[in-house]
């Protein structure tokens, strides 16, 4: 049975903050293909095209047949845990502060056996669930899940290392003006986040939804104003070192391509609010929350950047958009590195069209503000880093591993 | 010409001192010179960047045959058979199979990081327990499979020190009884301290040459009767329970034309207790899954009913890196030869030596065996 986490106390200010340190995150290039797996949530190993043999650990022949056709493909997570042990002595830093620390022998049903991490309600002898995690260093691991949900199974210490569950953190939404900003509000409050700072630009304008996001358990309001980059330090020296998971939901969405644009002053805009907008955050909290990876339960553990999965490949309906949705894209990426170092997570959510006012003439289907921040907190628990939410963000996604070319002439078309 | 260079826990030494200084003192003990040596076989973990070509020049040596045996634990056996058949076909006349390693004061966690690639892909991660954790999973199954308990792989250790305390080289020199070995503090469940070997310096070396060649010399000498060698035995087997000599006992024993009771003493590779008792029954001293009631039936010191690790094995000695896979066959020499620096198996005259090595993901993977005989067998 996983013992409830008990809400963290108030931190002593003249304590010193522990340092994040990694685990081990060398990987060989084939290996990679399990932590483009974990990154999604999917458990994937590499399947033998030739004689259908299951794979573990990452190879580049097949040991059955010799076969060098052995993609990564979904395959069953069941298994059953053959051998348990606690570690209590390591000789790497990072799992010497986390002892004891048990590891387990799973033998899978699609074959192979997988050393792995283990949940607290494992037992051996038991049936398990594998799943694929990212750990802190950002490389995939595998941790055994008891067969069925346990009562506060989220909150095991192993299985809370590798997610960013927002229980008991304190998170940061940037713009709580949109429809988005204030479903994540929600969410994050159901989710037992401890606090849940919610930015606004010029505080003193009234908005649709103001009272009911005021209402919300647990919400804080802080002025914020994405443009500014004054504001955005501002709140940064005040909350920056409370804050544990920061979601950037400032958008803007305005229809038209390149030609339509007409100037540059609407794309410098969305440049400024976006692009701008999220350097300007990362260069204002990115050092807080990578120093303060390893600092306790509510260590600081992701930040979520809401992304038009259109910042995949063009959509030339709205085209500039496009554009400033995929430098977002590209920023993330390098944020993702150095923010590394502090096992911090930055996770990418991507998104079709959203059921909100600049979409008004986009056919469904559309991507509610609520399922949108449902998403996220999902994609929190479960420690991803790239998430697809809704059909049409799915479907990118497909089309995209098969043919961009195509994509390319379709979203045109 | 069976050589150790003393062990040290930690050295400022290189591997390639500690080599050297082997190759030294087999070539000075048979009494040739550097120049004689035609053939040279080596095994270390440390010695990196160079392999056995590098040493060649490193120690001045022009080898006409030359072997590098990079498989831990078995490496001893492995170089004596290669070492052994190319006296016999006459591509060397005298090669010496040396094995050594240094420790410095990091090096046993630099090589954990970089043992091998499936380590480094899907072992190392996973609270990078290294060969403790590994090992801990096979004896924890072990256990449950065959109800062998903790007492059991106590008693081989506690034999082991027995041995080891006659024994001028071993690094562990006080007593150890059953009682703190079971009270010793838990490593990785149900490893505990006492089972586990402590890396350390150290070199072991040998001399292969024709018989006539050792007599030529004055030499005391042994012969092999029969070797084995397997890698990757059962890759099916969802965790260990058996290695390679199970597939390839039937071999050993025919080509060396006796039965496992004429067997005067077994020297296994103990990397962990648990593979000492796997190798007794795979290697036909009593069936699979009886290794917990044969060493409940036996003594195992070197003047018991089943003398065992008779200097002490590497839980007593120390673990030299890869001189820890030659350091039974070492002993078994000097026992054979009745040359023992330590405790003495009485009228030893034919002893069995396997070698286990390299756990690259879940399991060791190499094997093997020999069966030695003395002068006078």
């Amino acid at each position: 049975m996983t013992k409830p986490l008990v809400r963290p106390k108030r931190k002593d200010p003249l304590k010193k903050t522990r340092e994040p340190l990694l685990p081990h995150g060398q990987r060989s290039r084939t290996a990679l293909g399990l932590t483009a797996a974990a990154a999604e949530g999917r458990f994937a190993l590499q399947v033998c095209t030739d004689c259908s043999a299951t794979i573990y650990p990452p190879r580049d022949a097949c040991p059955r047949c010799l076969s060098l056709r052995i993609p990564f493909k979904d395959v069953p997570n069941g298994g059953t845990l053959l051998a348990e042990t606690t570690i209590r002595t390591s000789i790497d830093v990072y799992f010497r502060e986390r002892m004891p620390w048990r590891v387990g022998v799973v033998e899978l049903d699609c074959g192979p056996s997988i050393v792995t991490h283990l949940h607290g309600d494992a037992r051996e002898g038991e049936r398990v669930r594998m799943e694929f995690k990212l750990d802190r260093s950002g490389q995939a691991v595998a941790i055994a899940l008891p067969e069925r949900d346990t009562p506060n199974m989220a909150d095991d210490p192993e299985w809370r290392e590798l997610t960013c569950d927002p229980k008991f953190r304190r998170v940061l939404i940037t713009d709580g003006r949109t429809g988005v900003g204030q479903a994540m509000a929600k969410a994050l409050s159901a989710a037992q986040a401890s606090i849940v700072f919610v930015g606004l630009a010029d505080p003193w304008k009234p908005f649709p939804g103001e009272a009911a996001l005021k209402a919300i358990e647990r919400v804080e309001i802080v002025p914020l104003d994405m443009t500014d980059s004054v504001s955005v330090d501002d709140i940064a020296g005040e909350i920056g070192g409370r804050v544990d998971i920061l979601i950037n939901t400032a958008e803007h969405v305005r229809a038209g391509g390149m030609i339509e644009r007409k100037g540059l002053n609407v794309a410098r805009e969305e440049m400024d609010v976006r692009y701008f907008g999220l350097m300007r955050l990362a260069q204002a909290f990115g050092p807080a929350l990578r120093a303060r990876g390893a600092d306790g339960v509510n260590s600081a553990a992701a930040f979520v950047n809401l992304l038009s999965v259109y910042a995949l490949m063009n959509w030339p309906a709205y085209g500039a958009f496009s554009a400033t949705e995929a430098a977002c894209l590209s920023a993330a990426q390098s944020l993702r590195t150095e923010l590394r170092p502090g096992g911090v997570k930055v996770m990418n959510v991507f998104s079709g069209p959203l059921e909100t006012e600049w979409y008004q003439s986009v056919p469904p289907p559309k991507v509610t503000p609520d399922a949108l921040a449902n998403a996220v907190v999902d994609g929190l628990r479960r420690g991803l880093e790239d998430v697809y939410v809704g059909d049409i963000a799915q479907d990118v996604r497909t089309r995209l591993a098969v043919n961009p070319k195509a994509v390319e002439r379709e979203l045109g078309a | 010409m069976p050589v150790t260079v003393p062990y040290r826990r930690y050295s400022t030494n290189t591997a390639h001192w500690w080599i050297g200084r082997a190759v030294h003192d087999v070539v000075k003990g048979a009494g040739l010179r550097p120049t004689d040596i035609d053939g040279l076989s080596v095994a270390s973990f440390t010695v990196g960047p160079d392999t056995a070509i590098g040493l060649t020049q490193h120690l001045g040596l022009s080898p006409r045959w030359l072997d590098n045996v990079p498989l831990g634990g078995a490496s001893g056996v492995v170089a004596l058979r290669r070492a052994a058949r190319a006296v016999q076909c006459g591509d060397a006349e005298f090669v010496v199979c040396v094995s050594g390693d240094t420790n410095h004061v990091d090096s046993f966690r630099n090589m954990l990081t970089t043992f091998s690639r499936f380590a480094q892909d899907a072992v190392y991660p996973y609270g990078s327990g290294g060969p403790n954790a590994g090992f801990a999973l096979i004896t924890r199954h072990y256990m449950r499979k065959y109800g062998a308990t903790r007492e059991d792989f106590g008693k081989i250790c506690v034999a082991q020190r027995a041995n080891a305390l006659a024994f001028p080289h071993a690094l562990m020199k006080k007593p150890l009884t059953l009682d703190e070995y079971m009270t010793a503090r838990a490593i990785s469940d149900p490893i505990h301290l006492y089972d586990c070997v402590m890396p350390c310096a150290g070199g072991e070396a040998f001399l292969v040459c024709r018989e006539d060649a050792a007599r030529s010399l004055n030499l005391p000498y042994a012969s092999v009767l029969g070797t084995i060698e397997r890698h990757n035995a059962f890759p099916d087997d969802p965790i260990q329970y058996r290695g390679g000599w199970a597939m390839d006992i039937d071999e050993l024993y025919g080509m060396a034309g006796i039965k496992p009771d004429a067997v005067d003493f077994v020297q296994t590779y103990d990397d962990y207790p648990v593979i000492c008792m796997m190798q007794i029954e795979d290697l036909g001293f009593c069936a699979k899954g009886e290794g917990a009631a044969f060493i409940r039936s036996h003594t195992l010191t070197a003047d018991g009913t089943f003398p065992h690790n008779v200097s002490g094995g590497q839980l007593s000695v120390g673990q030299a890196g890869a001189a820890g896979g030659f350091l039974g066959l070492v002993e078994a020499l000097r026992q054979v030869t009745g040359t023992s620096l330590g405790a003495q198996v009485p009228d030893a005259r034919i002893g069995l030596v396997s070698g286990f090595g390299m756990i690259t993901y879940d399991r060791g993977l190499a094997s093997g065996a020999a069966i030695l005989a003395g002068a006078g067998a």
